[in-house]
């Protein structure tokens, strides 16, 4: 499982590069692997606030429906359009697959480092 | 195989219709311009074409079909031969009710006898399939709170075990969904279902026999506490098959049901459709129902629209001819008939549990109704062989697949439904399969990845299917994919 | 009695005491006994034999009367059905499978139903047809549903639509809680001007049928320009048959085609089960209720189908799917198949244009006796003429000679319709028997 060392990570498995009062937000290699072969992505369109932990958005597997919480409060600045005709490079490459930007960034206290976030993945692993 | 489209040749066709014996009409600016590219093929060709399709295609009567909640018993010819009678078919919707005098009456004596099973009041013949029913039930609730003035109760219970449709069928009605757990035993837990209900609670959505095939003995219980919350209950019957005749909905507590005539009335599913989800309720909520109900007085058959109907659900009077199927079905089964193919539907379903029990395990090892639910997590575990594999291997036996993954509660789930018209020979072959299935999962596990191998078409690519779409014929293709 | 369990008495009894069973009423311990049913309680008649079951069913079909001549339509039209049709659809396999969930042994309703979206692709223009939904009037239903947006809850609703599919929008609408208003009718025709007031920020959608209730062709592209223009999207809930001679609705911009599919080869069989088409195009694909089929490959490169995007759907996504839909309408799906292969092109163009022709003769005619059309506009098989006797008068005389004349709206006008069906001496006979009507 890959984890970059760059980045901040929630609980429920997103990952976040924080610059200045911008946030980039994409799902991490531990959250794709489990949900298997990605299908589709619904994103949000720019201007939606976007509440931490709360959805945003939610991606389909073949099987399956999943909700993408916000790590972070924020406004939508920029969405990952080109997802939408390749959902399948959150497979192959979760960290340059982003989804969102948002802007006017809150909260995000307790987001985790990658140090943090490894042996939190192995726990839910157990 | 080729599409149809890529059969036949311009200046192919059938010849239908004489020529027009008055002046054509011109029209105009509406005048359609370029034409729909409809298949151009001659008879014999469309014939053979469909002939090939009915090949691939596993129905009823191709074999064995256990498929879990969907109740897929033999249906009988007579009901079809009745369906067809040009009394029926020959009917306009909007004819006045003196000259549908018949239709009026199979609707009102199918309610009638459907009312008795159920030990409803009332039912409405306009859904037409089992969702629809739902969507129907749960707006009779919502009409009754608001017909109340009591605005505050906008929550749906439902157990973690419920098809998918009860929760978006509540989601349609505009209630919210309370997910309520299964207890380990896969019933309703009690002390959540007391905790989630309350002055908000609308009501409950249940089907009993449950999803993982056992009668919720708690039952009274049950509707009890939804009641003295104030709320009503809702039954999808789509597991009645197990209890036709032998215990009713109505004495369950239950306010409101909607049947699936194309499961537990011997209706053909027609590869999806069409259905008929009547749906039946005590009289607190008759004058809610949608649509138009025949009533009996001197002069024959009426409609009478109920007095704060909800509206219609669907133009006219539901899918009626299958109605008339599931009315000729009760008509031949009767009074004895229709508990003792309940009674048959409960036995098979234990007789294959019976057999399988030493071989697979039992989601819940207890006496089962009209199906049971086996899980194959220890087996995946230990071989890699998955409930989808042991599926697809039952395909080169000619048996259809028990239902896959569901209910959701049970990991690799395989939810197996015999019904009563099938034979032991057939029940006893079936075990047989499934266990030398199992032995070949044990010995070659990588070799049943590969299965089935003697279909039409193998595994198919459904990633590729959902990420990019193909949902119609590419003409400027001119060839399939 | 009949009954359709296999295994005999006997079999039955080795059953039971192989599972531990003493008898039948020991496999329901788990129901409390207060609520078992004693044996034979039931209030319903002896089972029948077969012959009885015929001769009973068989007695309550004569007691329905069957028009010879039919010119009623208002929602159910009766059309001729090649003959193909219905063998093909009386198919076994066909007749008696379940959804297809297993698609290695379902490529025959698989594919057929691939076929099936084709083809309501190419008659209503548009890129993506579901697998079907239960009639026309939930079709336009769901698809004012799939409408809505956060801001947008409105469903402006033609008032000139068929009654039965305002009433099901409105009745789907008191479950999700849109708010449904009707825009005027105005000489038999939507009134564009009275649309134009009434689009705003909170409106999601425009319901237009065409042709509409009472037989009149709509401007479509003056309507898809108003509703753009506010920003919402317009659904045209058309007659299939009618697509063999005009527009498509995709030609003038809707984005949402849907109608009610029975014309295509089904009986008028008291209402259903019929057919409820649904198109629209890639951008509002996602939103179609329902199951759609879609083109794949197998393991070893084979073409195949399977059903897709399922994660639309209620299975998958319970309470927040847009539509609970499950089973639809898929034999009725198949029978429009087959009615527009045995068709063609060339014979649904001919079925239209000859159901044209033949109204508007027949309208010439009773104007020629005295029942003039109401509305000016254009129209395609359908029209509304004003009585000079009481309807039910006109009517009743001619149902004396085996004719279900037009559909009464009030005491003084009628709606009429015709098809290919209805030849030239079958209306000049109409004719002549509303004529001594007139003349008592």
């Amino acid at each position: 499982m890959k984890i970059d060392a760059q980045l901040k990570y929630s609980k429920s498995h997103e990952w976040v590069r924080l610059e200045g009062d911008t946030a980039t937000i994409g799902l991490t290699d531990f959250a794709q692997n489990s949900l298997g072969d990605l299908v589709f992505v619904n994103l949000p369109d720019i201007g939606t606030e976007v509440t931490e932990k709360e959805p945003f958005t939610d991606i389909e597997s073949v099987k399956a429906v999943s909700d993408v919480y916000a790590p972070v409060n924020g406004t939508v600045c920029a969405v990952n359009d080109a997802l939408l005709d390749a959902p399948e490079t959150i497979n192959s490459d979760p960290y340059g697959a982003w989804l969102i930007k948002v802007e006017g960034v809150s909260g995000g206290e307790d987001l985790m480092d990658a140090a943090a976030y490894e042996a939190f993945c192995e726990s839910e692993a157990e | 195989m080729k599409l149809i489209f890529e059969k036949g040749a311009a200046g192919r066709g059938c010849s239908i219709l004489p020529e027009c014996d008055v002046p054509a009409v011109d029209a105009g600016s509406f005048a359609r311009k370029t034409p729909a590219r409809l298949p151009q093929v001659s008879e014999t060709e469309i014939s053979r074409h469909y002939t090939a399709l009915a090949k691939q295609t596993h129905g009823v009567n191709d074999g064995f079909y256990p498929l879990g909640s969907c109740t897929m018993k033999y249906n009988p010819k007579i009901n079809e031969a009745m369906a067809a009678l040009p009394g029926f078919t020959g009917v306009h919707p909007l004819q006045e009710p003196e000259t549908v005098q018949g239709s009026m009456e199979v609707l009102g004596k199918a309610e009638q006898y459907l009312c008795e099973i159920t030990g409803m009041d009332r039912m409405t013949f306009q859904p037409a399939a089992g969702a629809h029913g739902e969507f129907t039930g749960l707006l009779l609730i919502k009409g009754y709170h608001t017909a109340r003035g009591d605005q505050a109760r906008t929550k749906i219970l439902v157990p973690d075990s419920a098809h998918g449709t009860n929760p978006a069928s509540a989601a349609m009605a505009g209630f919210e969904v309370v997910n309520i757990p299964s207890g380990a035993d896969g019933c309703v837990d009690l002390d959540a279902l007391r905790a989630a209900a309350g002055p908000d609670t609308a009501g409950l959505m249940l089907t009993n026999p449950n999803t993982v095939g056992l009668f919720d003995k708690n039952i009274l219980e049950i509707t009890r506490i939804v009641h003295e919350a104030g709320g009503l209950c809702y039954y999808d019957g789509a597991n009645l098959n197990a209890v036709m005749g032998v215990v009713r909905p109505g004495d369950m507590g239950f306010d409101v049901v909607h049947l699936n005539l194309h499961k537990t009335f011997s209706t053909p599913h027609g590869g999806g459709g069409p259905g008929s989800g009547p749906v039946g309720c005590k009289s607190l909520l008759a004058p809610f129902l949608p649509g138009k109900m025949p009533v009996q007085g001197p002069d024959g058959w009426q409609w009478e629209t109920p007095a704060q109907s909800v509206g219609d659900v669907k133009a006219f009077y539901g899918n009626f001819l299958v109605v008339v199927k599931a009315f000729t079905y009760i008509l031949s089964l009767g009074r004895m008939g229709i508990p003792a193919a309940a009674k048959n539907a409960v036995l098979n379903a234990n007789y294959l549990m019976y057999r399988l029990k030493d071989h697979y395990t039992m989601a819940y090892n207890h006496r089962c109704m009209h199906e049971f639910v086996m899980s194959l997590e220890d087996v995946k575990h230990e071989t890699g062989v998955s409930a989808l594999d042991v599926a697809k291997a039952l395909l080169d036996h000619g048996i259809h697949p028990p239902t896959m993954y569901f209910p959701l509660i049970v990991h690799e789930a395989l939810m197996v439904e015999p019904t009563e018209t099938e034979t032991k020979e057939t029940l006893d072959e079936a075990a047989d399969v499934l266990i030398e299935i199992l032995e070949e999962a044990r010995r070659a596990p990588q070799s049943m990845h590969q299965l089935p191998l003697t279909t039409p078409v193998g595994r198919l690519d459904e990633v590729t299917a959902a990420r990019k779409p193909v949902v119609r014929y590419d003409f400027s293709a001119g060839q399939a994919g | 009695m009949g009954s359709y369990i296999s295994n005999s008495p006997d079999e039955q009894q080795q059953m039971l005491s192989a599972v531990g069973a003493t008898d039948f009423e020991s496999l329901y311990a788990d129901v409390p006994a207060s609520m078992l049913l004693e044996e034979g309680a039931l209030h319903l008649p002896d089972g029948l034999s077969e012959m009885e079951v015929s001769e009973a069913v068989k007695a309550l079909s004569a007691k329905n009367r069957v028009f010879p001549h039919i010119f009623r339509g208002a929602g159910a039209y009766q059309h001729y059905i090649p003959a193909i049709v219905t063998n093909v659809v009386s198919k076994e396999e066909f007749v008696t499978a379940y959804t297809p969930y297993q698609a290695e042994i379902s490529q025959g309703v698989l594919q057929s139903i691939f076929e099936y979206q084709t083809m309501i692709c190419e008659l209503t223009g548009m890129e993506v047809s579901n697998a079907s939904v239960y009639d026309g009037a939930t079709a336009a239903a769901e698809a004012v549903a799939m409408c809505r947006e956060k801001k947008r809850n409105v469903a402006l609703v033609s008032a000139a639509a068929q009654p039965q599919v305002i009433s099901v929008i409105r009745t789907y609408c008191f479950g999700n809680g849109m708010e449904v208003r009707l825009i005027p009718e105005k000489d038999g025709r939507t009134d564009l001007e009275a649309l134009a007031g009434m689009l705003g920020d909170d409106v999601a959608c425009v319901y237009l049928q065409q042709p509409n209730f009472y037989g009149c062709l709509e401007d479509g592209q003056k309507a898809a320009d108003l509703t753009h223009g506010g920003k919402a999207k317009l659904i045209v809930g058309c007659n299939p048959i009618s697509l063999g001679a005009l527009e498509p609705p995709a030609a003038y911009g809707a984005d949402i085609a849907v109608g009610e599919g029975q014309p295509l080869g089904m009986p008028l069989s008291f209402g259903g089960p019929y057919l409820g088409f649904m198109a629209t195009g890639k951008a509002l694909m996602r939103k179609l209720p329902g199951r759609i089929v879609g083109q794949t490959t197998d393991t070893n490169g084979k073409v195949g189908y399977v059903l897709t995007l399922q994660a639309r759907e209620q299975h998958i996504r319970r309470e927040k799917a847009g539509s609970n839909i499950c089973s639809n309408q898929a034999l009725c799906a198949m029978t429009a198949s087959v009615y527009l292969a045995a068709m063609g092109w060339n014979g649904l163009s001919q079925a239209a244009k000859s159901c044209m022709a033949n109204a508007h003769y027949l309208a010439d005619q009773l104007s020629g006796i005295g029942y003039p059309r109401k509305h000016t506009g254009p129209y395609f098989h359908e029209f509304v003429t004003i009585c000079p006797v009481p309807a039910s008068k006109a009517l009743a005389a001619l149902a004396q000679h085996g004719y279900l004349g037009g559909l009464a709206l009030n005491d003084r006008e009628i709606l009429w319709c015709a098809t290919e069906k209805n030849r030239k001496a079958e209306m000049d006979e109409l004719v002549s028997i509303l004529k001594e009507v007139r003349g008592e």
